[in-house]
């Protein structure tokens, strides 16, 4: 987890929030069960706003209520997943956003919080989507589970710069799939999202070989001019810094 | 006019039915949990439909202007079913959320031991989380049903202020005004309760700790009962002020003792999506 936010909740909460969540995190600390109680109240007793890097007060609260869980492995990913399982949504985006912070606290939750990233992907709540692409599912996806995962952002226009681990795990294929999908949208006449250019950039070739260039060659109009404009915004993207797999 | 139907269950109600009780005035509703019509056989079933009566229909509700709160229980009629049972044991993560303003429907179908169970535990819940609790009242041998419920109550050692008990008419109003407890009233197309019936009494036995409420749900039923008594009781004389203060004030100040009712004016914006899902249709 950013450093910055626990700051930050501590700035933010008044003094009876702050009271408030350190009675319930000595709670939960002297007996788990007590998390069930207390992490669903978090939005009205330590309020809902934003606070910062796209966590929310409730967010960062709910965060320190779990990593105050005296429970590890298998016992801990238990308790998470009923969490997970009779939360509301704001409960649910606090456990994924949570699930980095619960393995560096406890190294043997592992990847046990990998079912929660999968459910959310296959959700279409792009709150709870962009939640669970944080740092623990750029840590424990797969590669096609990775991939997917940003293909799936990029239509739920998700913007990619709050998707953890790009830079590192994006790959050839990758690059291949935002190509396909870039001259799909230009198939359709329409624009393509910018972000997906530096990933396409960085594999040489991909645009090339995705028959998005010869878009520019259609009959009709409005797929032409869609083409020359997604090309010119290709040229002017800088090339992204090294990926991995890059061939 | 502002109006609070107390009890209403809007999963079972149409978006014509939001529009149409927006148009009636109507700014928030409560929606109690209770029997489908259709038996549950799982605790699963329950938890699904907790979860939509926090989730789908105050997003629903919204969309229309209307805020959305609700009550969480197993209602008397399936407590009797032991493969629900088990709903009892998952009830605390339920009362703990934040649009959950009691707990309800809770009381008497068929007065049998099982329900006798039901009632006291869940009463016990509510004096546990600090909730109020919605006590509906059996429609068979309903005066004998409602002085066993108020005997319960009473033993449970819950507060009377924090008990609202519905689905009164004529012989039982009396008996739950001496208990100090809140009284409801469910005004029906058919017999159970008119809205001519409602304002005599209402003259009979005052406006405090008075709640009316449509009870509208997949029978047949009116939800604009609301408005419609409300103007019963400005044709009978009541003034406006009455008005708001049994078709608001009223139910703010019983289910606001759970200190979760929220009623920050609720802008209708039709572009929020639930999980994804718009009640809009594909290209609109
Ligand atoms: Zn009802």
């Amino acid at each position: 987890m950013d450093p910055r936010i626990p700051i930050a909740l501590d700035e933010r909460l008044t003094a009876d929030a702050a009271a408030w969540l350190a009675d319930a995190v000595a709670r939960v600390g002297e007996d788990p069960a007590a998390v069930r109680g207390v992490f669903p109240a978090v939005g009205r007793r330590c309020g809902r706003g934003p606070l910062i890097a796209g966590w929310t007060v409730a967010d960062a609260a709910r965060a320190r209520l779990l990593a105050a869980l005296p429970l590890s492995g298998a016992a801990l990913a238990e308790e998470i997943a009923a969490l997970h399982r009779y939360g509301d949504s704001a409960e649910q985006r606090a456990v994924l956003r949570s699930l980095a912070l619960l393995e560096d606290t406890d190294a043997s939750f592992a990847d046990r919080g990998l079912p929660l990233v999968r459910a959310a992907l296959r959700s279409n709540d792009t709150d709870l989507i962009e939640s669970a692409l944080g740092p623990y599912a750029a840590r424990h996806l797969d590669a096609e589970g990775y991939r997917q995962a940003v293909l799936k952002s990029v239509f739920c226009g998700i913007p990619l710069a709050r998707i953890a681990g790009l830079t590192e795990r994006a790959d050839r294929e990758l690059a291949r799939m935002l190509a396909d999908f870039a001259h799909e949208r230009v198939a359709a006449g329409r624009d393509v999202p910018a972000d997906v250019w530096p990933v396409v950039r960085a594999h040489p070739g991909t645009l090339e070989a995705s028959g998005l260039p010869a878009e520019t060659g259609s009959p009709s109009p409005d797929r032409r001019e869609a083409a020359v404009r997604a090309l010119a915004a290709f040229s002017a993207t800088a090339t992204a810094p090294a990926p991995a797999g890059a061939a | 006019m502002r109006i609070f139907d107390p009890h209403i269950h809007m999963t079972s109600r149409t978006t014509d039915d939001y529009e149409a009780l927006y148009a009636a005035g109507v700014r928030a509703v409560v929606e109690p949990s209770f029997w489908l019509g259709q038996p549950r056989t799982s605790v699963d079933s329950f938890t699904d439909y907790f979860d939509a009566l926090l989730g789908w229909e105050p997003y629903r509700a919204a969309q229309f202007g209307i805020r959305h709160h609700c009550t969480i229980a197993l209602n008397p009629k399936e407590a009797n079913d032991p493969r629900c049972a088990g709903v009892l044991d998952v009830l605390p993560r339920y009362l703990a959320k934040d649009r959950v303003v009691a707990v309800g429907e809770i009381g008497y179908d068929s007065m049998t031991p099982e329900e006798d169970e039901a009632l006291a535990r869940q009463l016990a819940l509510a004096v546990e989380h600090g909730l109020p609790v919605l006590v509906h009242t059996p429609h068979r041998d309903k005066a004998a049903g409602t002085r066993r419920t108020l005997d319960v109550v009473r033993e449970s050692g819950i507060p009377p202020e924090h008990v609202l008990v519905d689905h009164l008419n004529e012989l039982t109003v009396a008996l739950v005004a001496d208990s100090g407890c809140w009284m409801g009233f469910s005004i029906y197309p058919d017999t159970k309760m008119s809205e001519d019936r409602m304002v005599r009494i209402l003259k009979d036995h005052g406006t405090a700790r008075m709640l009316v409420n449509s009870a509208a749900d997949w029978g047949r039923s009116d939800p604009l009962k609301t408005r419609k008594t409300a103007d019963a009781m400005l044709a009978a004389g009541f003034d406006e002020d009455t008005v708001d203060q049994v078709m608001w004030r009223n139910p703010v100040a019983f289910y606001g003792q759970s200190g979760r009712l929220d009623l920050e004016d609720v802008e209708a914006d039709g572009s929020a999506l639930f999980e994804g899902n718009s009640v809009k249709r594909g290209g609109e």
